[in-house]
């Protein structure tokens, strides 16, 4: 219809120059290292202008996105109905799905052909909606025979949302660490990293291809090591960024090996929607694609901190609170939910996702979250039982994407990013407030008369991670749950009975250990001995503007039938999953979305409540005998064998690290290296003793034939004829003039004699 | 003309000349020889050119004299320096360069 001027004007500036936004913090990071420390904030200043600058650039991005894909579900609405706006709204519809754009002041960009729906499929099935099909804005980077890589900026629902994240908490975590971390040693060098960090989840956020994300993958990482050991002086702070980085080198390997098995799968693309693309329409083989999601499911384990490679996170606790809210909590750790995400085509048909009743990352995404969830409960460290639900929340995800509920998980790390970095950042004021102590048994307890902010938001944030209606985690959770297609009436993508069950513990688990936590923080009576305080207000803004996103996130996302019996406007629901998850394009897989439950939300929230009640009672039991009670005793492991077992074993976390330390490295250490020295010894030693003796032998012969014999005597040869001559030719050197007057005239004489016999 | 009477006496000349040259040990007769021996060159040179008509080679003469005045200046002077250093002329005892 409107052909290419409506793809031109249909593609924001906000899409094309995507890139600005991952650039700013990036300059901030070469700013702030270079003119930081001269600055009258340190730095600080120049963190916080780029990344509120990348913030609102986010928002707009956001804000844009939300418009268009508005514009399209209305237009395929109307075009089906009426013919009003039809002409012009429909023309830009069409062509959006290939919408691609090159850079205007690029070198040679060709234009790179996203897969689009065929036109014919979509003129056959007008009323089948097509959204959300992202954007790509590439350039060449660099070509090698006929294999042309690019960079460039893929901009969907999916990265949008994580730009208004990762820039949102981004910003508020700069703002507390102005408070935070005042007056500390490497203070410049901590806001540099942070915008560093920034710079680097948004450019993978945005990667239109895997060799894009490989590179935000390990920037990542990088960042992670720095900020984690940014206390390196202590060396528990410092192993704990070395276990950190190694951790996920383990997961590093599958996630290259899964790259590049999808690169020959694919046909020698690294493109996101190309492989996609291929694997949904069944082009790259099945074998390849599983061999690849399990590669990568390998490299989500170590980044999203899921069972067996979750080690790493709590020990992350070691660096400054702002970096655990921001890193540890709300953006990097979900950096690997995001790459099932972005290859979600491949998943989906590597793993065989829909209408089976279990998989790889199901399974695992369900294990760790009541293994998290069960880890969390024997911590004094705030912060570590925060990092442990953590791990558990990403199960939740992880279990989520692996059952088909695609929404369900991007709500999910979408809610989580609020409440869990509202917690963390909680934490943090708490322990400011504390002698920067972590230690809830020992340091805490009858905080909420100190501080009352973070009390409130502390409750609010847990309230929401608890899965309390009408917070925030509740409907992320509940869509979870819903989605696992078990509970009669949802209908999902299969019958996912495992991730079901544990997630229901889990719901349970959560509440249990949240009022634990509160419980021992803000209740009783105070066992510290310093006095403390309410944090200022750089401090408690922050918290309190993440409890009001954790208050009002969860109703983006309100179920249909919802909507429906409270009579609300129809337009809101379900709007999340319509901006995010897009619909009817060749890159994305065709998902069946699960109808929520009323009584399956009944039952959950229940479940909920009745587990943080009766952890209250436990709670309130124990400490009216004995204020101090939690510091020699947790009461029922000292009673019951069973419990004091089960103890033990979450003591040791499983005895996972002992497996690693223990068992995996101590093997190498010890029988491997012997038999590695035994064969260092004996073979190859051997070999090389033998080599040698070889050597000389050869060495010897060709000195005494070759060099000797041969050389040395063509050498004294030449020599000693050179000599013979001259010893000749002096003869004629008599220095006697008449000679060589006689030589001179009888040569002469004879020339003569020649000519004239010749002539 | 008798261009063969002329062409014996150079001839004559030169030989006795070559003789001086090979023969003598007095460096101030070799030098004397070598002047021969250019002179009977030049007796070559004019005989012919007489006959043929062409005064190229009575030029050619000239020069070949003004080049021998040239020649025994220098050769009269390394006799000198012979002298002087060995208190002899006898070219037999310069004989440095024996290898």
């Amino acid at each position: 219809m409107f052909a290419a001027e409506a793809a031109e004007t249909a593609v924001s500036w906000f899409y094309t120059h995507a890139w600005v936004i991952p650039a700013l913090p990036a300059a901030s990071f070469v700013l702030i290292l270079f003119f930081g420390k001269r600055l009258p904030f340190k730095g600080a200043e120049i963190g916080i202008t780029a990344v509120a600058a990348a913030f609102v650039l986010a928002v707009l991005t956001t804000f844009t996105w939300i418009g268009d894909v508005q514009a399209e579900i209305a237009s395929h609405e109307e075009g089906v109905t009426t013919e009003e706006h039809g002409t012009t709204e429909g023309g830009t519809t069409e062509e959006e799905a290939p919408a691609t754009s090159s850079e205007e002041e690029g070198l040679s960009s060709g234009e790179q052909a996203a897969p689009a729906i065929p036109a014919a499929e979509e003129e056959e099935e007008g009323a089948h909606a097509t959204r959300g099909a992202p954007i790509v804005t590439e350039r060449t980077w660099f070509s090698n025979g006929a294999d042309t890589f690019r960079i460039g900026t893929l901009v969907d629902g999916q990265s949008v949302m994580l730009l208004f994240v990762v820039t949102f908490i981004s910003l508020l975590v700069h703002v507390y660490s102005t408070d935070y971390v005042h007056g500390d040693r490497r203070y410049t060098h901590f806001f540099a990293f942070l915008s560093l960090f920034t710079a680097a989840m948004l450019y993978y956020v945005l990667s239109s291809n895997t060799l894009q994300m490989i590179m935000g993958w390990e920037l990542v990482g990088v960042c992670s090591f720095g900020l984690i050991g940014h206390w390196w002086e202590e060396k528990a702070n410092s192993d704990a960024a070395l276990k950190a980085f190694f951790t996920n080198r383990v997961g590093d390997i599958g996630l290259l090996v899964g790259m590049i098995t999808l690169y020959f799968a694919s046909g020698n693309t690294f493109d996101v929607v190309e492989i996609n693309s291929k694997a949904i329409s069944g082009e790259t083989s099945h074998t390849a694609l599983l061999v690849a999601s399990l590669c990568l499911m390998a490299a989500v384990m170590s980044k999203s901190g899921q069972f067996i490679l979750h080690t790493w996170l709590p020990d992350a606790m070691a660096g400054p609170t702002p970096v655990s809210a921001l890193i540890h909590a709300a953006t990097m750790v979900v950096a690997g939910v995001y790459l099932i995400g972005r290859l979600y085509g491949v998943f989906w048909m590597g793993l065989s996702i829909p209408g089976s009743s279990i998989n790889a990352m199901a399974a695992i995404g369900a294990v760790t979250t009541v293994g998290g969830g069960l880890l969390a409960f024997v911590q004094r460290d705030i912060k570590k039982v925060l990092a442990y639900s953590t791990v558990s929340q990403l199960g939740y995800m992880v279990t989520a994407l692996g059952v088909g509920a695609y929404t369900a998980g991007m709500f999910h790390l979408f809610t989580h990013a609020f409440f869990k970095a509202c917690l963390f950042l909680g934490a943090g004021s708490v322990s400011h407030a504390c002698h920067h102590s972590f230690d809830m048994k020992a340091d805490m307890g009858g905080l909420r008369k100190y501080m009352p902010k973070t009390f409130a938001t502390f409750i609010i944030g847990s309230l929401a991670l608890a899965g309390i209606p009408p917070l925030a985690g509740f409907w992320s959770k509940d869509e979870i749950l819903v989605g696992t297609g078990v509970f009669p009436g949802t209908d999902g993508n299969g019958t996912y009975w495992m991730p079901f069950i544990f997630g229901m513990i889990t719901a349970g688990l959560t509440a249990a250990y949240m009022t634990r936590t509160i419980w021992l923080t803000f209740f009783g009576e105070y066992r510290g001995h310093a006095h403390p305080h309410e944090s200022g207000p750089r401090i408690t803004t922050p918290l309190i503007i993440l409890a009001f996103m954790a208050v009002v996130v969860g109703f983006l996302n309100l179920p249909e039938p919802l909507v429906s019996t409270l009579g609300l406007p129809e337009g809101w629901a379900i709007r999340f999953e319509e901006w995010v998850e897009p619909g009817g394009i060749a890159s994305f897989p065709a998902i069946g979305h699960a109808s929520a439950s009323l009584p399956l939300a009944l039952l959950a929230s229940a479940l909920a409540v009745l587990a943080g009640f009766l952890a209250w009672r436990y709670y309130q039991a124990l400490y009216a005998k004995d204020p101090h009670a939690a510091e020699y005793t947790d009461g029922l492991r000292s009673r019951n064998s069973l419990a004091a077992a089960g103890y033990k074993v979450l003591d040791n976390k499983y005895y996972l690290d002992h497996l690693y330390t223990g068992i995996i490295a101590g093997a190498t250490k010890g029988p491997i290296a012997s038999a590695a020295y035994w064969i260092n010894q004996n073979i190859i030693d051997g070999i090389i003793n033998v080599a040698g003796k070889f050597s000389v032998g050869l060495g010897r012969f060709v000195y005494h034939f070759i060099d000797q014999g041969m050389v040395d005597q063509a050498v004294n040869a030449s020599g000693q004829t050179a000599s013979g001559s001259g010893q000749f030719l002096r003869r004629i050197q008599t220095g006697q003039i008449r000679q060589y007057a006689t030589l001179m005239f009888g040569s002469a004489a004879l020339l003569v004699a020649v000519f004239i016999i010749a002539i | 003309m008798y261009l063969n009477q002329f062409l014996i006496l150079a001839a004559a000349l030169f030989c006795i000349g070559v003789y001086g040259v090979l023969a003598r040990r007095n460096g101030v007769l070799v030098l004397m020889s070598i002047e021969l021996i250019l002179n009977s060159v030049n007796i070559n040179l004019v005989a012919l050119s007489a006959m043929n008509g062409d005064v190229a080679g009575q030029v050619f003469a000239l020069f070949v004299i003004a080049v021998a005045a040239a020649e025994v200046g220098v050769g009269l002077a390394i006799v000198l320096l012979i002298y002087r250093n060995r208190r002899s002329i006898d070219i037999a005892e310069a004989n440095l360069l024996k290898g």
